[in-house]
């Protein structure tokens, strides 16, 4: 019962402030609607038993990319907002149209799925030679997946220079 | 009792609220965290499963999205700045320069 509640408490944060970010006008209101829905995603990870992906969660999400987006937004000092631009060939209904398209497909997906008869449970993982969350998640990350974390600290390496090259003036 | 279903519909509802961001913004900062609000959708769904099937493999592929999501702001808040610095505009109607 105390899990239910927990459960729509963060939900109806999470939601509310991701349609808070979606439609509101100030950026940098946007910008920091956005931290407290990565909070809220954080607090959902701990009622999934992840503490560790919380931590990374907000270290990384709240922490540091959000401060990103808020240089950005602090840099590009708007004189006319984006919205006051109005393009006559814009198709917002079109959008909104896709959206529900998505939508509908989600639906589909739930409703076959409620359809079929549940697989049989995936047999028991060979078990860890470790116990705890975060022992459990730093033994995957560096015996199974192992070349996909080196991949990601490659890709984290070249997406720092070209952050560089593109937002330099002139190399 | 929350079942991972209630957890994918709360997943659904969010990666469609991204999408609506994503589809009717103007604001190309707003549609980029419209896009992390969907990888946050992905990765609760993942999480989610984790818990599931009693394994941490969902929680590693989590770490691996962040980390992309990470490269991605970067490498686009970027390209944001440099396009600022020549139009002045974050109207994504006005990043029209390789249309064909």
């Amino acid at each position: 019962m105390a899990q239910a509640i927990a459960f729509y408490t963060i939900a109806a944060f999470i939601l509310g402030f991701a349609v808070l970010v979606v439609t509101t006008k100030d950026t940098v209101h946007s910008v920091l609607f956005l931290v407290l829905d990565f909070l809220f995603v954080a607090a959902l990870y701990v009622m999934l038993d992840a503490p560790f992906l919380a931590v990374i969660q907000i270290l990384v999400y709240a922490g540091g990319i959000v401060v990103l987006y808020l240089f950005v937004v602090m840099l590009v000092n708007l004189k006319r907002p984006p919205e006051a631009h109005r393009d006559p060939h814009r198709l917002t209904k079109l959008g909104f149209g896709l959206a529900g398209a998505v939508l509908i497909e989600l639906g589909a997906i739930l409703v076959s799925g409620y359809m079929k008869t549940p697989a049989a449970v995936v047999a028991a993982p060979a078990a860890l030679p470790v116990s705890g969350n975060t022992e459990q998640v730093g033994w995957l990350l560096y015996t199974s997946y192992l070349i996909p974390f080196e991949i990601a600290s490659m890709l984290l390496l070249v997406a720092m220079i070209g952050a560089i090259v593109l937002a330099k003036r002139e190399l | 009792m929350i079942t991972p279903t209630h957890y994918m519909l709360l997943s659904a509802a969010l990666f469609i609220i991204g999408v609506i961001g994503v589809m009717t913004r103007r604001n190309i900062i707003i549609i980029f965290m419209s896009i992390e609000l969907i990888l946050n959708a992905v990765n609760i769904n993942l999480v989610a499963f984790s818990m599931q099937l009693h394994n941490a493999i969902g929680q590693v592929f989590a770490i691996f999205v962040i980390a992309v999501a990470a490269a991605e702001a970067a490498v686009g808040l970027g390209i944001i700045l440099a396009f600022y610095r020549n139009k002045e505009s974050v109207n994504i109607d006005e990043m029209n320069l390789m249309r064909w």
